[in-house]
């Protein structure tokens, strides 16, 4: 299967790069699914956990917080102002900010603190 | 001892401690360089792709957006200054405070109102002690700033430009930092952040012309979530450059503090050696003169 090449950056890092069949993330209007030959495609991205699929079946999870997704000549580049991947995710961390966001009614921090759970699940 | 020699011996003990902290500083500076620089390399691919995101929209759509449209007649302007939030670092906040005193000065004989936005304890106490007012400051993120704080600054600046300008917003942003040029130079830069300039050129965009994207929600929609992202990065780039340099300012700084007082202690070890030795002399003297007189007196007495 063909495979595109992928960048998944973070404001101050470059947190994952590398082959993959298809990635999967959520844009204002849906999820979309990008393969290799995809239309270019420019779009703003929903704060929510990016799927990355690779030719051996292994699969990249990675919780994005809103940014940017763009694929051009079988490079697709990922954007966030902070992007983890869901090894990196503290799942006993992120339940308690979620707890402390909650209360404090803070939407934006309880917002990343959902999107990490949710990545954290798909691992 | 003598009270010459023991003044020599204080002033030698006092210096090498002064020496000691000045190397500790230096040494502590030099290995924060590197760090810095590293975060500046590292915030580089998304800078680049945020830049090449913003031209690929910028390109297609002719849509005016209101970051990157100027006003006529600007009146308004807001001058974020980035200095640090700790001295012993040389030129480093006199001359990014030099240069945004010239920039303001630049902009007050256009007819432009001032407004001014400091990051860094060094250059808020310079504004405070001249009790002019400032519309905004930060501090406690100048040797190592993170994104959040470059989003924090971005936002209330952008803020300000969106308020319509009767209503205390303003109508161009300008940026005054340190520019980490190399170890040995930093040089302050003053940029205009907003209105972006939209620069219709020639030359092919740097990776390759641009394919046509689709866009999701829309290009207006894309550009409403890139352009402030842009601004951002721009900020956080900013700092993370002032941040190497404040470090690079600090270590070259304390350097010549250590050779100085390396200097100074050599000096002063010479004066004590002479002192110890004149003193020496004159006991000897002393002794010999006191035997003489001696001798003379017993001598005189037979």
């Amino acid at each position: 299967m063909a495979e595109l090449h992928v960048e998944l950056v973070a404001a101050d890092r470059k947190v994952w790069s590398g082959e993959a069949t298809i990635v999967i993330a959520r844009t204002a209007d849906g999820d979309i699914g990008i393969q290799a030959g995809h239309q270019p495609v420019l779009g703003v991205l929903e704060s929510g956990p990016v799927t990355i699929r690779q030719a051996d079946g292994s699969v990249v999870i990675a919780a994005v917080h809103g940014g940017f997704i763009s694929f051009a000549d079988n490079n697709l580049s990922l954007l966030a102002e902070i992007t983890e991947l869901a090894d990196e995710i503290d799942v006993a961390r992120a339940e308690r900010a979620l707890e402390r966001a909650g209360a404090a009614k803070d939407a934006g921090a309880e917002r990343r603190a959902e999107t990490r759970l949710l990545a954290a699940q798909r691992r | 001892m003598g009270a010459q020699l023991r003044v020599y011996r204080r002033r030698i003990r006092s210096v090498s401690a002064t020496k000691k902290i000045t190397r500790a500083q230096e040494l502590i500076a030099a290995s924060r360089i590197v760090k810095a620089q590293q975060r500046v390399a590292a915030s580089k691919p998304y800078a680049d792709e945020l830049t090449r995101a913003v031209s690929a929209v910028a390109t297609f759509s002719s849509t005016q957006h209101p970051l990157t449209t100027s006003v006529e007649r600007p009146t308004r302007a807001a001058v974020l200054l980035v200095t640090s939030d700790r001295g012993f670092a040389g030129g480093y906040n006199s001359n990014a405070i030099k240069a945004a005193e010239q920039l303001i000065k630049l902009l007050e004989d256009e007819g432009k109102t001032v407004d001014r936005y400091v990051i860094g304890s060094k250059g808020i106490a310079f504004f405070q002690f001249r009790d002019v007012d400032l519309a905004g400051q930060w501090k406690g993120f100048s040797d190592r700033p993170e994104y959040t704080d470059a989003k924090k600054v971005a936002g209330e600046l952008i803020d300000a430009f969106v308020t319509p300008t009767d209503e205390g917003g303003v109508d161009e942003i300008h940026l005054v930092s340190t520019e980490f040029v190399s170890m040995l130079t930093q040089s302050p830069v003053a940029v205009r952040v907003l209105p972006l300039a939209v620069e219709e050129t020639d030359e092919p965009p740097a990776g390759g012309p641009f394919p046509l994207y689709d866009f999701e929600p829309s290009a207006e929609g894309v550009l409403d979530a890139l352009l402030p992202r842009y601004v951002e990065s721009r900020i956080f780039n900013a700092l993370l450059q002032a941040a190497a340099s404040e470090h690079a300012a600090r270590r070259r700084a304390m350097k010549s503090a250590t050779e100085n007082a390396e200097e100074l202690i050599r000096t002063l070890s010479r004066l004590a050696n002479n002192a110890r030795q004149s003193e020496i002399t004159q006991e000897i003297s002393e002794i010999v003169g006191g035997a003489n007189a001696l001798a003379d007196a017993t001598a005189g007495s037979d």
